[in-house]
């Protein structure tokens, strides 16, 4: 196994297994498309990142942050709906950065950034993946109790004295920094996978949210490892590899008969 | 005069447009219970969401010692989240501060102890969603109670659950009045609510405050309920039966 591999595979267990771990929260609380339509709009300031010779993650971390308030803005226009706002605002955005992506003078390959390039990461995203496991996952340790009482009863987690409103808020925030690190090593059309894939395949077989979050960070790790093997033997993509195993591992959890642990 | 653990004064709520509850006034001393009577879209959950601070009162005030208790009716909890009783309990020691750090010894303790005196604790660790309508109830009870709130309020609690945790349920109500817990509890039980200390009758407007013998009479409980109440018995003391018309458009017919 080549030191590439064992990099591309490290950068999977650290940004993976942050990811696996919030997306039972992601999937738990409904934000799936949220996560989509942030993991694909953050595409202009990954492409205008790589025209500047940029850090990807700075491109990334601008891109999300201009993604969500463009979603934000378009989502609050009463004729459309939240949902059909949305979709135009992430479909401009898709549209504006393989626009930029395409153009000559464009050093970066459109399909790298969709699709992402694990074998590519640099030392600074190996670096910037295990912060986000670091910090993310002391906040996630933090706000556990919040979010469970939140996402069980939010409407008697006030008399808790907690704002819903608020925990929620955090969440997404974190779910920000989660795809502008993990879109990296997947490109902003496969980090959807390791952010929902794991919560999938252990939903209905784990019984406490603790549990479910480990077991979920866990086999995001596995299957970010297995991908790169199987990308390795198959000579086939790694990001996409890794993707298939993580949604083929979702599929598996999802046709096993539910049962607590 | 003792400061009443509950105060309204002259509170109009509602969700942006026109208040759904308007003209809203009563005193609650505590360890007083108070069953609060109203149709379906009368403003029963409004009055308890504005007493919670979650709304905010278009006009008027509202006063609670404390932060209050809230036990929603279960079918607003996840069914499918994956928490068990204990945990459930175990949730009220939120209130308690220090959010960002596992729960204590004592928590635990406490909620252990509120699960035995609901009776649960032989399902301590059964997941939530598994427990039956009257066992989910009284689940949430005790996180009420690890909660440790002086003023508590319920929405409809004994709604659909079975007569065992109905009784558990009325027991516990009594021990709570004992240790002179304030309570509000909403309800469509017009029988029932003579067993409370006062009845509040809400039809977008509060129609009537006062004790049961005061307030439970055919004119108060038409003007509450209007063509959802048929009284049973006109000679003797007013046996009253609501008819519910549900949000999702099915209706059923309570006898109390």
């Amino acid at each position: 196994m080549s030191g590439i591999e064992l990099r591309a595979m490290l950068e999977l267990v650290l940004a993976g297994g942050f990811c696996g771990a919030l997306g039972f929260w992601v999937v738990s609380e409904r934000l799936t498309y949220s996560a989509e339509s942030l993991s694909h709009g953050l595409l202009p300031g990954l492409v205008l990142a790589g025209l500047a010779d940029a850090p990807l993650l700075l491109g990334a971390a601008g891109g999300a942050a201009v993604a969500a308030a463009l979603i934000a803005l378009a989502a609050r226009d009463p004729r459309a709906g939240t949902d059909t706002g949305t979709a135009v605002a992430v479909t401009g955005l898709v549209g504006l950065g393989s626009l930029l992506a395409l153009a000559p003078e464009a050093p970066q390959r459109l399909e790298e950034l969709l699709f992402g390039d694990p074998l590519g990461v640099t030392t600074g995203d190996l670096v910037a993946a295990a912060v986000l496991l670091a910090l993310g996952g002391a906040a996630l340790a933090a706000l556990h109790r919040p979010l469970v009482a939140s996402s069980f009863d939010p409407g008697g987690a006030a008399s808790l004295g907690l704002r819903p409103s608020l925990v929620r808020f955090a969440l997404l925030a974190l779910m920000a920094a989660a795809i502008a690190v993990a879109v990296q090593g997947l490109g902003a059309l496969l980090v959807l996978a390791v952010l929902v894939a794991p919560a999938v395949a252990v939903r209905g077989h784990v019984r406490a949210p603790g549990a479910a979050m480990l077991t979920a960070a866990a086999l995001a790790a596995v299957a970010g490892i297995a991908g790169i093997q199987l990308s390795s033997v198959a000579g086939t993509a790694a990001g996409a590899s890794v993707a298939l195993v993580l949604c083929a591992a979702a599929a598996a959890g999802a046709l096993l008969p539910a049962r607590g642990v | 005069m003792t400061t009443p653990a509950v105060s309204v004064e002259g509170l109009s709520a509602g969700y942006g447009g026109p208040p759904v509850l308007r003209g809203v006034s009563f005193d609650v001393a505590e360890g007083r219970t108070v069953c609060v009577l109203g149709p379906n879209g009368g403003g029963k959950t409004t009055l308890f969401r504005a007493l919670l601070g979650e709304l905010q009162p278009a006009a008027g005030s509202v006063r609670v010692a404390g932060r209050p208790a809230y036990v929603a009716q279960t079918e607003r909890t996840r069914l499918d989240f994956p928490v068990n009783a204990f945990d459930v309990a175990l949730m009220g020691s939120v209130a308690h501060g220090r959010w960002w750090l596992p729960p204590r010894g004592a928590d635990r303790t406490a909620a252990r102890a509120a699960l035995d005196r609901v009776g649960l604790s032989d399902h301590a660790g059964t997941p939530f969603g598994e427990l039956s309508g009257g066992q989910r109830q009284r689940a949430l009870l005790a996180r009420a109670l690890v909660q440790d709130a002086r003023v508590l309020l319920l929405d409809e609690p004994l709604s659909g659950v079975d007569p065992a945790s109905a009784t558990l349920i009325d027991r516990l109500f009594a021990e709570l009045r004992g240790e002179d817990r304030t309570l509000l509890v909403s309800s469509h039980d017009v029988e029932s609510a003579r067993a409370f200390d006062l009845v509040l009758c809400v039809h977008g407007r509060q129609v009537a405050f006062g004790p049961p013998g005061e307030v439970l009479h055919r004119a108060t409980l038409e003007a509450t309920y209007g063509r959802e109440l048929i009284v049973l018995d006109e000679a003797g003391p007013a046996r009253a039966v609501t008819v519910q018309h549900h949000e999702h458009g099915h209706g059923h017919q309570e006898e109390r």
